[in-house]
């Protein structure tokens, strides 16, 4: 019997039900040639990933994707099984049992440090802790934040760092109709926030941000954007970049923020206060062991060898009082249990997808991983799509060349078998899809798109007894 | 996005060879790896420079002995090296710019691997797709 035919199906395992996971199932189960049973893990109850619990909450659009997923969850060869961590119910042998291929799609957890004095000062936390409280995951539910200090510093100018001091300008109102979780509105209702200052280290015209969301920025309703003149003119490396590059968007940024270092303040209670050229050197004590303030070194910006405009500190230095600062200068993997790594770029040990064994560099037969556990994060959601593909791509050469993994029970009952054994309260795609009714339903009376279960044992008991076959 | 998510996807070996090696073995080694150019490194696994195989085309166009000669005689010792950190845009500018195929990527003076213009080209591609698919997907959904 071939592997991939309707007697023998191809069974794969995908970790992670973020958009790599889901975009990986897609490319597998869309193949015309190719018969094959696809089982996502998640150690949450709720699919997903990010697009859940790190998309900001007042950007719903782009939200809509998760309608794309649903569709791949519809097929009949598409299991869930939510609330079933790997290294914990399940180990990597016990997918080597059941399954002829493992695709890991984890996903980038953990955020990178400053490497600065301070930085675990209480008071200076990871953006990303930040993000995934305000979203609801049930890891970060019980995080505190100290949003009765007036001035904030957000370190960076990623999207995350954006999000994050966005979210911190929005009024009570605004934030309520988006899915915003109820305790994250409600601690955000009594902040007392009046300045936020997001820093980057380079110039207006290397920002990560795009042209919307700075638009966006200048648009809040109870916030003044500022930015300093001197900071976002044009150096001269920076223009010819620009001009040799052709790129419009990136002048026109340049263009944007420098109207709205001309704009006067409009007296709206909050300011946002947009920074660049600045790097954090110290996170400062405010004598009763907190953070006090921040320590910044002015950059001017100097070209690389390869041609990238970077940060070089000039010794100039500067402090802004501040008492809660969020960290957002990148993240990392984290490895995963019985996962060759590889440390130094914070990825599963790989080449174009498929595992490699740390010790020979050959490829592991039958294991492979996608997306920002693959490549490192970067890129927006749709990026998954292509680096999905690209993992298919290896996963079907390898199946039509014989290396795959030898399963002794590759059958979908057996596995369901196992994971009801290990974990009997694991959420299937059907019990989700009436947790999602719930959380719209629940939102109709906020007036919002959905109000979302925070803790695992809430989820569990809104789904009641569950019939399994 | 940087050219470490490249590097990230290659596994962590880089395939060297030493000045004082043949271009005979030199040709061995990119027949054997399928690859244009190699990184040739002192014995602290410095690069001081690269070996593609236009610089063989060109010595054997002149003359037909080239087997025996060494790398460090054929090699371009004008290196443009990379750092994991840089932009990936900047890179490709400079690859264009000043016709590199293969750029070196060292972290503190070590070489970490290396990036070629289709690896550069293959990663803009995906970043474009993507942005192109994110869009179209926000548009579809919501049915705007």
């Amino acid at each position: 019997m071939a592997l991939g035919s309707a007697e023998r199906p191809l069974r794969v395992a995908v970790i992670g039900a973020g958009p790599a996971g889901f975009y990986v199932a897609e490319h597998v189960l869309r193949r015309p040639d190719l018969v094959a049973e696809v089982d996502m893990y998640d150690r949450l109850p709720t699919p997903y990933g990010l697009v859940r619990a790190g998309v900001a909450p007042d950007h719903q659009k782009i939200k809509a994707v998760t309608g794309a997923f649903d569709k791949v969850a519809a097929h009949p060869s598409f299991r869930f099984f939510g609330g079933v961590e790997l290294g914990k119910h399940v180990s990597v042998s016990d997918l080597r049992t059941h399954y002829d291929q493992i695709v890991y799609t984890t996903g980038a957890q953990t955020d990178r440090r400053m490497g600065i004095p301070g930085e675990d000062l209480p008071g200076s936390h990871p953006a990303t802790e930040f993000v995934a409280w305000y979203n609801g995951h049930p890891d970060y539910r019980d995080c505190q934040f100290d949003l009765s200090q007036e001035r904030v510093a957000v370190v960076g100018v990623g999207n995350v760092a954006v999000d994050v001091a966005r979210i911190l300008c929005r009024t009570p109102d605004e934030l309520a109709a988006t899915d915003i979780a109820e305790h994250a509105l409600e601690a955000l209702r009594h902040s007392r926030v009046k300045e936020v200052y997001l820093l980057g280290r380079r110039g207006a015209a290397q920002a990560a941000f795009t042209n919307p969301e700075i638009k966006e920025l200048g648009e809040l309703q109870a916030a003044d954007v500022t930015v300093v003149p001197q900071e976002v003119e044009l150096d001269p490396l920076s223009r010819q970049a620009l001009e040799q590059g052709g790129d419009r968007a990136g002048m026109k940024k340049v263009e944007i923020l420098q109207s709205y270092a001309r704009r006067p303040r409009s007296g709206k209670p909050r300011r946002l206060a947009l920074r660049f050229l600045v790097s954090p050197v110290a996170i400062l004590d405010n004598g009763c062991g907190a953070v006090g303030g921040i320590r910044l070194v002015h950059n001017r910006l100097v070209a690389s060898a390869a041609g990238t405009i970077q940060a070089q500190a000039t010794g100039e230095l500067e402090e802004l009082a501040v008492g809660l600062v969020f960290r957002s200068v990148g993240y990392r993997g984290v490895p995963l249990p019985g996962v060759p790594f590889d440390d130094k770029w914070g990825v599963v040990l790989n080449e174009k997808g498929r595992v490699l064994d740390p010790d020979t560099k050959q490829p592991l037969a039958g294991e492979y991983t996608a997306g920002w556990i693959k490549r490192g994060p970067t890129g927006v959601i749709g990026t998954n799509k292509p680096d999905a593909s690209e993992t298919v791509t290896e996963m079907l050469e390898d199946v039509a060349a014989g290396q795959t993994l030898q399963p002794s029970e590759p059958d979908p009952a057996a596995a369901e078998r196992l994971v009801r054994q290990r974990q009997p309260d694991y959420v299937a795609y059907a019990d989700w899809l009436r947790l999602n009714e719930l959380e719209v339903a629940r939102g109709v009376g906020r007036g919002c798109p959905r109000v979302k279960f925070t803790r695992v044992d809430e989820m569990l008991a809104a789904l009641g007894n569950r019939t399994r076959p | 996005m940087n050219i470490a998510s490249i590097l990230a996807t290659k596994g962590d070996k880089v395939v060297t060879v030493r000045g004082e090696q043949s271009i005979r073995e030199a040709l061995g080694v990119l027949a054997q790896h399928n690859i244009g150019a190699l990184v040739v490194v002192d014995a602290g696994l410095r690069p001081i420079g690269i070996l593609s195989e236009r610089d063989i085309v060109r010595a054997a166009a002149k003359d037909e002995k080239v087997f025996p000669l060494l790398v460090s005689q054929l090699m371009t010792r004008d290196l443009v090296l990379g750092d994991p950190g840089d932009d990936l845009g900047a890179v490709g500018q400079t690859m264009v710019q000043r016709h590199i195929r293969h750029l070196p990527v060292v972290d503190g003076g070590k070489l970490v691997g290396m990036v070629s213009i289709g690896d550069v080209v293959k990663a803009q591609r995906d970043q474009y797709q993507g942005e192109v698919d994110t869009l179209q997907t926000i548009v579809m959904e919501h049915g705007a």
